[in-house]
């Protein structure tokens, strides 16, 4: 691929300082690129570092150590005014709590023409209401949507609305962190489904992240699988899928529930558990499977996880 | 072949609404329900169904602006020294015997989110021997064992430790572990579980769920699944019933859900499920959404998001049919009338049933 | 009852058992009617009857305290040896004081000056304490450990050494009343806002805000202001009958308003020292303050309710 990637993470690293002896590592030396146009999937479980990681690529946090390129500006370290006006178009984000993301006291049209407001971004108002409207349908809303207050919506519409938000930046890259995973399963297939349209018009760029690998296979082109700060693994979704390496990956993948009352009554989840396995992260280095598939594993390990 | 089935809980024609600023939400209207004794129910449905408030109503729970229109929630049991049966109507119940009756002793709950429901004030054990203590009037020895006993039951390894720890010392699953505990620390006969595993990681679900399955058979308890996951309810029920809009709108067992549903909605549900096995661009999804509960329902309440949907719908509310050749399996939409049009499920989820099916007499 | 037993009560019509065509219809989303949130604060409100009632009385006694002195052909500061108290009577309908000044407008013109010191002190705490407790709560770290150690020495030194003090350096005047009262309040509503701010800017909404470019200013006016202005509105209410108590008891212990000026505080305790002979001269101040100060708790009481965003979930 010759095309420049979107976004590059390079061992990035964030640590929260909690006393003066105690230190949270929540993302320990992670890389991983996306190119335009497609979707990377970091999947973990609570605690795993995933969001952590989506607020300081956004600069929600000041990384620790790393570099996070974007669109070809480093954008881990002091920024440019140009560079920060950049990093706040051109990146946005979708959140999880589609109660608390939208704020109560604010209008439909007022919340999607924020960023609008801030960065200037239009001559006329006619002009700022035509692009909420413009939002609005795009994401299946309909103009008169505009005046309601977000209480007035269901779950799945308000997300709507908080991606209509983000996307009337014409952002490049869009962090889409556990967007979906507070809405019952067939929102979620509408939001899956409506953030898959726009990818297909707009040419942006998702790091969708979750917990829960169902909806991931359906929207992502590559996915990392992040467990306590590192990447275990790392590929596209039919390598994940079909030959996972890693026992956290096969966990997850195993835990998955298939809608199969046949095949679900007798299954049983594998486990998982770090601190027993005797597997440490930090000794592992990166091992090359096929493709774009690697797996982080010390040598024996890889050795004994393929054979 | 077929043991008697003992019914423990029999829901009749339950109305419920609320009163809000919007004016009066209907929100469950006419539910009828059996859970027998030793079975698994699972109550499936998008948030607003009343799913959840049709279990509250059967703990005495309901918030206070929520009253009971009509119906009844009769509970039966066997009294404990004489072993006769006996029968109460949850609705005619006044708030002190619900509360010494009824909660925690014969019907007990887990809800969806581990850290609102323990108290981040008390210590694992003392929330443990609490109700042991108020409700048999244990002695503190006996409820301290007891609660040992609980613990490795739930699977928590070194319970004598775990008493004396705080909820946010634990992990997600932990709790939840530590909230069931709670829950059976009465015996109770059922066990109402409120999307139990929703707020947990994934990994840690399916062991909250083999863990309720393993207590369900030890113990011989009914359990009621209440969850929009149809993964959860493929892996946990006996039977299923589907609500939309305050009704159930189908119900039977569940393969007759799974592999033969015939309600438009089940149908859609179904759908929109992600599956590993299907390599789809996009996923289905029921179009529209879910009606207001404060307006009055005309016809069929799914009918405007149906694309299936008869004239009738629009205008008489159908009744529930009967599946021909199963006792269980019943259907509330008018195109199981005889003189309705033959109507197929989309051919895409047939298509998926069919695999599905396959796959699993492949298992078995 | 079987199925064609259930069946019988329907009445087809031939067209029943066509499929509907409105596919068209099928996209189209359903929203809660439109229905602005104040509206239904307002409801709410309004049902709590002893809210309605106490704002009622609230502006009741307010349009008394406005219009009554000047209606009345008497003046707050008429002395009249000849007419010293007078029991209630046609022409002095609440009696006369030892001075034989009437009571009837030295009532309603006390209540106006203790109205009006309670609401200007708290506006002023207003603009303190939530300009304090927003720039502490939200900028955080060192500048919230040295503001908020700043606040805690001087919420250490008892009020009432602060305020006697005070009023003894100064002169005591209508100024130095309210400026007594604005510089202990402030405290309270500092804290209740830097709280609230400390909560809402951790709301997603807020972080939303963050990854759009927004200013600070933008966040504190536009997303977090609006979502603690209620309980501004309820602390407001619940100060004010805290401030006109604060200023009734200062006059009650002799630091109040210089004579010949009334205030609610000032009645009283004129009405005290004679109380056995003529009682009526410090009952009636004390039923008006007292219904003063019930209504604006119930007030209070009333808009915590109304306002409370969980209370409108079902």
């Amino acid at each position: 691929m010759s095309e420049q990637p979107i976004l590059e993470v390079k061992n990035l690293k964030q640590y929260f300082k909690v006393s003066r002896k105690f230190t949270v590592k929540a993302v320990d030396g992670i890389s991983f690129k996306i190119m335009p146009g497609q979707t990377y999937g970091l999947v973990g479980e609570s605690g795993s570092g995933k969001s952590t990681t989506g607020r300081s690529i956004i600069r929600l946090y000041k990384p620790t150590d790393g570099e996070v390129i974007f669109n070809g500006k480093n954008i881990s370290g002091q920024m440019t005014k140009e560079e920060l006006k950049l990093l706040r178009t051109k990146m946005q984000m979708i959140f999880q709590d589609p109660m608390a993301c939208l704020n109560p006291r604010r209008k439909v049209m007022d919340i999607i023409a924020e960023g609008l407001d801030i960065h200037k971004e239009y001559k006329t108002e006619q002009e700022r209401e035509q692009k909420v409207y413009d939002m609005l349908e795009l994401v299946g809303l309909s103009k008169e949507h505009a005046n309601r207050y977000p209480h007035q919506f269901s779950g799945g519409q308000r997300q709507r609305i908080g991606i209509a938000r983000a996307l009337v930046m014409r952002p490049q890259l869009v962090i889409a962190d556990e967007a979906i995973s507070a809405l019952d399963v067939s929102i979620q297939a509408q939001v899956v489904n409506l953030m898959k349209k726009i990818q297909k018009k707009t040419n942006t760029a998702y790091l969708f992240i979750a917990h829960d690998l169902s909806m991931v296979k359906y929207i992502s082109d590559h996915i990392g699988v992040l467990h306590l700060g590192h990447l275990v693994e790392t590929g596209t979704t039919d390598e994940i899928f079909n030959n996972p390496i890693h026992p956290y990956t096969k966990s997850l993948l195993s835990a998955i529930p298939e809608p199969n009352p046949r095949v679900e009554k007798t299954r049983k989840s594998q486990s998982y558990d770090y601190e027993t396995s005797g597997i440490d992260y930090h000794k592992g280095t990166e091992h090359h499977v096929e493709g774009t598939h690697y797996v982080l594993a010390t040598d024996e390990e890889f050795a004994q996880w393929t054979k | 072949m077929e043991q008697q089935r003992e019914r423990i809980l029999k829901i009749r024609n339950l109305n419920i609404s609320f009163k809000t600023g919007n004016g009066k939400v209907n929100a469950v209207r006419g539910v009828n329900l059996d859970l027998y004794k030793g079975e698994t129910i699972a109550i499936v449905g998008e948030s607003g169904s009343g799913k959840s408030v049709t279990t509250k109503a059967v703990m005495g729970l309901l918030a206070n602006n929520g009253n009971i229109d009509s119906g009844m929630i009769e509970y039966h049991w066997n009294d404990e020294y004489t072993g006769e049966p006996k029968t109460v109507d949850i609705c005619q119940l006044s708030e002190k015997e619900l509360q010494s009756e009824i909660r925690g002793r014969k019907i007990a709950m887990v809800f969806q989110d581990p850290m609102t429901s323990l108290n981040p004030t008390m210590t694992i054990g003392k929330q443990i021997m609490e109700p042991m203590i108020y409700h048999y009037k244990k002695s503190k020895k006996e409820a301290y064992e007891k609660a040992l006993e609980l613990l490795e039951l739930v699977g928590i390894t070194d319970a004598e430790k775990r008493m004396k720890n705080y909820p946010h010392q634990l992990s997600g699953g932990m709790r939840q572990r530590i909230v069931i505990a709670i829950a059976l620390s009465c015996d109770p006969y059922v066990l109402i579980c409120d999307e139990p595993t929703t707020a947990l990681d994934v990994t840690i679900q399916a062991k909250i769920l083999e863990l309720i399955q393993d207590i369900q058979k030890k113990k011989q308890l009914s359990v009621i699944y209440i969850t929009h996951d149809l993964g959860v309810v493929a892996k946990v029920a006996d039977y299923v019933n589907v609500m939309y809009a305050g009704k159930i709108v189908e119900t039977g067992t569940i393969d007759e859900i799974f592999y033969d549903p015939r309600h438009p909605y089940t149908w859609g549900l179904l759908s929109s499920m992600p599956d590993l096995d299907t390599d789809d661009d996009v996923l289905y999804t029921i179009p529209g959404s879910p009606p207001n509960l404060s307006h009055e329902v005309q016809g069929d309440a799914f009918a405007p998001r149906n694309e299936f949907a008869l004239n009738i719908d629009f205008k008489e509310e159908p009744p529930m049919f009967e599946v021909p050749g199963s006792k269980s399996h019943k259907v509330a939409s008018w195109l199981m009338h005889p003189n309705a049009p033959k109507v197929e499920m989309p051919e895409s989820l047939k298509k998926r049933l069919q695999k599905m099916k396959e796959k699993g007499d492949a298992k078995e | 009852m079987t199925q064609s037993e259930a069946l019988k009560k329907y009445q087809f019509q031939p067209e029943d058992f066509q499929l509907a065509q409105h596919r068209d219809a099928l996209e189209v989303d359903q929203v809660m009617p439109a229905r602005p949130a104040w509206k239904d604060s307002i409801n709410l409100f309004l049902r709590n009857k002893g809210a309605v009632i106490g704002i009622i009385c609230i502006v009741i006694i307010t349009l008394f305290a406005i219009f009554a002195p000047m209606l009345s052909s008497w003046k707050y500061d008429d002395i009249n040896t000849s007419i010293q108290n007078i029991s209630p009577c046609a022409q002095h309908w609440f009696g006369t004081d030892t001075l034989g000044r009437d009571l009837w407008v030295r009532l309603w013109q006390g209540t106006r000056i203790s109205l009006f010191v309670a609401v200007a002190a708290i506006l002023i705490d207003v603009v303190i304490g939530v300009t304090y407790g927003m720039i502490s709560g939200y900028f955080g770290g060192k500048v919230d450990s040295v503001m908020q150690r700043i606040q805690e020495v001087i919420n250490s030194i008892p009020t009432l050494v602060v305020l006697t003090i005070l009023l003894m350096v100064m002169k005591s005047n209508l100024f130095t009343i309210i400026m007594a009262l604005a510089f202990t309040e402030w405290i309270g509503m500092s804290r209740i806002t830097r709280a609230q701010v400390l909560k809402t800017k951790e709301e997603e909404f807020v972080l939303a805000s963050r990854t759009l470019g927004a200013g600070s200013f933008f966040i504190i006016f536009k997303e977090i202001l609006p979502n603690i202005y209620s309980q501004m509105i309820i602390m407001v209410m619940m100060s004010i009958p805290n401030a006109i108590f604060y200023e009734a008891y200062l006059s009650f212990v002799g630091l109040g308003l210089p004579i010949p000026e009334a205030s609610l505080g000032t009645l009283i305790n004129d009405g005290f020292n004679t109380l056995t002979i003529t009682p009526y001269q410090m009952t009636i101040p004390v039923i008006v303050f007292s219904i003063l100060m019930l209504s604006f708790n119930l007030v209070g009481d009333g808009l915590r309710d109304a306002l409370d965003p969980t209370m409108k979930e079902m």
